[in-house]
């Protein structure tokens, strides 16, 4: 691992040409893979892919946020920015995973939800929220996987979970640093300043206690070896997925719960 | 000559910049109807436009004074503070200098209270302190007071205003939204009630949380509610939006809010609600 990258610089690995995305992974890390569409109440978003899929001999649903390998498909998946329709789809996927009592795997790729009038029209706070809620209570373990960029609220409503593991050089943020820079400082232009003291890496990460694991990358990103880091990402859920499956519904939900009542530093 | 414009030209432009508690002009500039309404005549109104009924924000002090019991209100958590999770320059002193001049905590007040009688946990957020922002204290509080009402078989009312999550407390603050979330669906799943009232602004991370979560959506007139920004909207379709939107009745229209109450009304409206789930006024 290369510890020495700032934040700065991972966030400009992240946006790599060629970073794996989730449609390159699924097929080296799954097999059987087949995809579900919709939501049942208004569209089907190309921003999020799910469906039911094999791990180890287990069927598993995975849900993922898509980002694009080339223009065309980054217009086809609006920059992996979620409408509401996306976070229904992959509601909609986790209950039907709860009621087959199958782990829900989430790969969380995002620079945030999308801002737009259709999106607030249908509602994606309420989308967002839903989740959120839904999520902390789904009774089958969860594991969300932050492959590249985790942006905000968007992100977090895959990202209620058993565990949370993050690649080596993704990051985890209340906001881009773009929009960091210029919500605080008015001055979008600080945007690398803003990065470097935001604390959104995968180390960051775990010493606020929000993630748990961290996935090594191949020598120099993600985007070197696709094969290696398919691998890294299967040892990582061939491991943790039996032992959450193993423990009881009730004990996991409680720990699933405390994980996040705990974050927050305060005094009194 | 120049002199006596430049004077002019600061007494108009005084008179029309939006309204805070900080103006000490006599009248305010409604920020919906953009009409100017004598400030003595907004006090008395609680805040609220008389030419086109927007609810203005209020503190969360004359919220309580205007919605539950005199002295009912017992305070929870009335010591937390917050620290500085993600070290940001100059957060505790922002922090220190703003409990100072509004005499608050942080942006929410939690605790119980009694509406007509009738027993509840009451939060209210207050738009003065960092923009109502959500950080490890609202978190924190609001978790509690649902914990609270659980524990008590009390309902939940929460008095939303926010710009969203805080920034200066980073990553630590987008987890808020999972904590409240969380705690609102254990209390929910208990069978507890939870009424949320949308005031003005409701917005972000906190419209993403436990502002969308509540089994009875109010709103006040002509009040703020929406995810992302306005102008971060326009920037990103390149086009203007139309006037009404995000207002609670663009909203209410759009499926995401029960009702919209008059502030005058709102008490009477509460205590009714809760009647109607089984929860009656304690004898005294």
């Amino acid at each position: 691992m290369d510890e020495k990258k700032t934040a700065w610089e991972r966030l400009a690995l992240v946006h790599t040409k060629g970073r794996p995305t989730v449609k390159d992974l699924i097929p080296l890390i799954f097999t059987d893979f087949f995809e579900m569409h919709g939501d049942r109440y208004y569209g089907d978003d190309h921003a999020i892919m799910g469906g039911i899929a094999m791990l180890d001999g287990r069927p598993v649903t995975v849900i993922g946020q898509v980002k694009g390998r080339d223009i065309n498909e980054n217009k086809a998946c609006n920059f992996a920015m979620p409408l509401p329709e996306g976070y229904r789809k992959a509601l909609r996927l986790a209950k039907q995973a709860e009621k087959f009592h199958r782990p829900v795997i989430c790969f969380i790729d995002t620079p945030g939800a999308y801002a737009g009038m259709a999106a607030e029209e249908r509602g994606q706070g309420e989308a967002i929220a839903k989740n959120i809620a839904e999520f902390m209570t789904l009774r089958t373990p969860v594991i969300s996987i932050v492959l590249g960029e985790g942006g905000s609220g968007g992100a977090l409503a895959l990202g209620v979970c058993d565990e949370l593991a993050m690649l080596e050089n993704a990051q985890y943020s209340v906001v881009s640093p773009r929009g960091f820079a210029s919500i605080l400082w008015k001055d979008a232009s600080r945007e690398e300043e803003a990065c470097n003291i935001m604390r959104i890496t995968a180390e960051d990460m775990v010493r606020l206690g929000v993630a748990e694991t961290i996935i090594e990358e191949p020598l120099g990103g993600a985007h070197n070896d696709l094969d290696k880091i398919s691998e890294n990402i299967k040892e990582y859920l061939s491991h943790i997925i039996p032992e959450k499956c193993e423990k009881d519904i009730d004990v996991l939900l409680k720990e699933r719960y405390t994980k996040f009542r705990k974050i927050g530093e305060f005094t009194e | 000559m120049g002199e006596r414009f430049d004077n002019f030209f600061d007494v108009v432009k005084k008179r029309f910049n939006g309204y805070n508690d900080e103006d000490d002009h006599d009248s305010v500039k409604c920020p919906r109807c953009q009409s100017l309404v004598l400030r003595e005549r907004f006090e008395e109104l609680h805040r609220v436009c008389p030419n086109c009924n927007y609810h203005g924000r209020i503190s969360a002090q004359e919220r309580l004074e205007i919605t539950v019991d005199k002295d009912s209100f017992s305070e929870l958590d009335s010591e937390m503070i917050s620290c500085d999770p993600i070290d940001f320059p100059e957060y505790p002193e922002k922090q220190q200098e703003l409990r100072d001049k509004t005499g608050l905590k942080d942006a929410v007040v939690t605790g119980t209270a009694r509406i007509k009688g009738i027993e509840t946990v009451i939060g209210i957020m207050d738009s003065r302190y960092m923009m109502g922002s959500m950080g490890s204290v609202v978190g924190e509080k609001i978790a509690r007071a649902f914990e609270y009402a659980s524990d008590h078989s009390l309902p939940v009312i929460l008095f939303t205003c926010s710009g969203g999550a805080r920034m200066q407390e980073g990553i630590v603050s987008l987890m808020q939204m999972a904590k409240t979330s969380g705690a609102v669906k254990l209390h929910s799943d208990k069978g507890g009630l939870y009424i949320t009232v949308l005031t003005d602004p409701t917005t972000g991370g906190v419209t993403a949380s436990f502002a969308s979560l509540g089994d009875i959506i109010i709103a006040e007139p002509k009040v703020l509610i929406g995810f992302a920004g306005r102008r971060v909207i326009e920037s990103t379709m390149r086009q203007r939006l139309p006037e009404d939107f995000q207002l609670a009745e663009f909203m209410q229209d759009k499926g995401f809010v029960d009702m919209i109450v008059d502030r005058k009304k709102m008490r009477n409206t509460l205590a009714h609600l809760l009647e109607l789930h089984g929860h009656a006024p304690k004898e005294v």
